[in-house]
């Protein structure tokens, strides 16, 4: 989608490197003179949120990797150098740590908009993809930087999920060595996870670029799901209009992440973590961090190892191929009455699922997740394809200009 | 894209004059070449495979060859290393382990119990019916001397150490995912797939034991 107005170098300086290095001219057709829908919601601004949250845990993240050391016998204790002793290191581990779940916090939020508003549909399917490559990357990387403080948890969430791998058949527990670098985790997996933890946010940003790349050929979608007709009538310019809102909208979410930082910091961190890893013993009850119980809950939901491995990774998967599993021609749950009820019933499955996952196991929530995880993919694989066939959806607005006029109409 | 044109014509689904263009085209650069004709440089080229064909695909064979022979010390060194691997036995001395013990030595980094039986316990493992276990497998061949069981303490679930004297049959239960093993180490319910593993160990004196 192409801007109404176009960069023009005002200065003799300017014009002469725009001509060697457009690059000015790139920034302000993308994030100045971009023209975006006129009606968009708060639920808009999570991709800028997103994008500062990327930008702070990296700038945290460099800042901690100057104290860490990811030894096995020495990352407890250098975490303990940096709360102690480090100059501030207690605000950047806690902006760091809590970063991490604000991060997702938002994620979620942009997900579920995106389902919500069929975001992923024509011709957006590619720009979904990236998001679900940019997820599953987050969980990599958060899931690596939950080991490195090398406690208890950490211990047990590397043995759990690198685990996972032996479920494959004959090449399995190869790879779970090869993964390790010995025969348990250890001082080779935590060093590996520290580089990895290291390069991950990086290649985020590279799929960031790519997510935006693609979100700015084809336009933003919108709360009432129809395309751009009239730039003049349907949008306005990114700046100051949406500008603006993601300011605000991320002053208000840094509220939060401020009040996680500074008041219960630990709220989220598992107290068992405050121990040293000991590799003969694991935790009573050991959970994985928030963001991933509603996969942990799949899992422990399916009595057989390797079928459970499959459901967790299928949970996830699954998500690539929203666009084609979703049949209906139109995008917004406003005008789709029935998806919108199975809309939120997947939500409280996914929420249900979640509070199971911080369960211990128990014959009860066993069965309740079994019927949560049906309920998962109950409305990815069934509900999604069908409702395109029986729903009775209700009419759309011809434009955007229309929908907030007819929003507007009772005034006159 | 010169040798699909010529493949396509010997298939002859184009017509050779398409191919002929584009052979003119090849053949007007500068050069004693550009004084051929169409006609006549297409019938060159279809004798194939000829020489540049050749040359293609033997550096592509050696460029493959050398890709993955770089590609391969980068995924192989993350396997164990060889620190790692010289670190495969340990010797432990089982005159301290009283009767209904279990006791937890630490081998490649990971738990190992060693659990000296009650009879009861043996009893209870031996007169266990195959036909109860899901990874079928007698507590003779587990325990060869049966008042030792000697076992990988790791649940073959998702490898979290088990809680010992713990579940219903007073083996161990995983506190992850609820798994329940006997007093033999057997897999009785719950998600893990297989028994306690048992590692290679040999009895070096009677109170000495020698695993890996």
């Amino acid at each position: 989608m192409s801007g109404t107005s176009t960069y023009v170098p005002k200065s003799a300086f300017a014009r002469w490197f725009e001509s060697r290095l457009p690059i000015v001219g790139l920034v302000h057709s993308s994030f100045i003179a971009y023209p975006t829908p006129r009606n968009l919601n708060y639920f808009w601004t999570f991709g800028a949120i997103l994008t500062f949250m990327l930008a702070a845990q990296i700038v945290t993240g460099v800042v901690l990797a100057m104290h860490y050391v990811p030894n096995a016998t020495m990352a407890f204790d250098s975490v303990d150098h940096i709360m102690r002793n480090v100059n501030y290191g207690w605000l950047m581990r806690y902006l760091h740590s809590n970063g991490a779940s604000m991060f997702f916090f938002a994620v979620y939020f942009h997900m579920f908009r995106g389902i919500y508003y069929g975001s992923y549909k024509a011709p957006r399917e590619v720009l979904w993809i990236l998001g679900v490559i940019i997820y599953l990357l987050m969980m990599a990387t958060a899931f690596m930087g939950y080991v490195l403080p090398w406690g208890m948890m950490s211990l047990a969430g590397a043995t759990v999920i690198t685990n996972l791998f032996t479920a494959i058949p004959l090449v399995g527990v190869s790879i779970a060595h090869w993964l390790w670098g010995g025969f348990a985790v250890g001082n080779p997996t935590l060093n590996r996870f520290f580089a990895l933890h290291y390069l991950l946010p990086f290649m985020i940003v590279g799929v960031v670029v790519l997510h935006v790349w693609a979100l700015h050929v084809a336009g933003q979608n919108n709360p009432d799901g129809v395309e751009v007709k009239n730039v003049e009538r349907d949008t306005v310019a990114f700046t100051p209009y949406a500008t603006i809102k993601d300011v605000f909208g991320l002053s208000v979410f840094l509220i939060v992440y401020a009040w996680f930082t500074f008041f219960i910091p630990l709220y989220l961190l598992d107290p068992d973590n405050s121990n040293m890893a000991n590799p003969l013993v694991t935790p009573s009850h050991i959970v994985p961090e928030w963001y991933l119980l509603p996969f942990y809950a799949i899992l422990r939901a399916i009595p057989d190892k390797l079928a459970g491995v499959i459901a967790l990774f299928a949970a996830i998967a699954l998500l690539a191929f929203l666009p084609w599993l979703d049949t209906s021609p139109v995008k917004s749950a406003k005008y789709r009455p029935l998806y919108r009820f199975f809309f939120w019933i997947f939500v409280v499955c996914c929420v249900g699922l979640g509070y199971l996952g911080s369960q211990e196991v128990s014959d009860r929530g066993t069965l309740v997740s079994r019927i949560l995880a049906v309920g998962y993919f109950g409305f990815l694989l069934i509900v999604l394809p069908l409702l395109g066939l029986i729903e009775k959806t209700k009419p759309i607005p011809a434009s955007i200009a229309d929908a907030v006029l007819v929003k507007a109409a009772p005034a006159e | 894209m010169f040798r699909a044109h010529v493949s396509r014509e010997r298939r002859g689904g184009k017509p050779p004059q398409a191919f002929n263009v584009h052979a003119k085209a090849f053949a007007s650069g500068p050069g004693p070449a550009g004084n051929g004709s169409g006609v006549r440089l297409s019938t060159l080229a279809i004798e194939s495979p000829n020489r540049r064909d050749f040359l293609f695909l033997a550096t592509g064979a050696v460029g493959a060859v050398g890709a993955a022979a770089v590609v391969w010390p980068l995924i192989d060194q993350i396997n164990p290393d060889a620190s790692t691997l010289a670190l495969s036995s340990v010797e432990v001395d089982t005159g301290a382990i009283a009767e209904g013990q279990i006791v937890t030595v630490k081998w490649r980094g990971g738990p190992v119990f060693i659990r000296h039986r009650t009879k009861k316990e043996i009893d209870e493992a031996v007169n266990t019916p195959l036909s109860e276990l899901k990874d079928p497998q007698t507590d003779q061949e587990r325990a060869p001397k049966p008042e030792w069981l000697i076992v990988v303490g790791v649940c073959t679930h998702l490898g979290c150490v088990p809680l010992g004297h713990e579940g219903p049959y007073d083996g161990w239960k995983c506190p992850c995912h609820g798994s329940i093993y006997d007093t033999s180490g057997r897999i009785r319910s719950g998600p893990a797939p297989l028994n306690l593993a048992v590692p290679e160990y040999a009895f070096l004196s009677d109170t000495k034991v020698k695993i890996g």
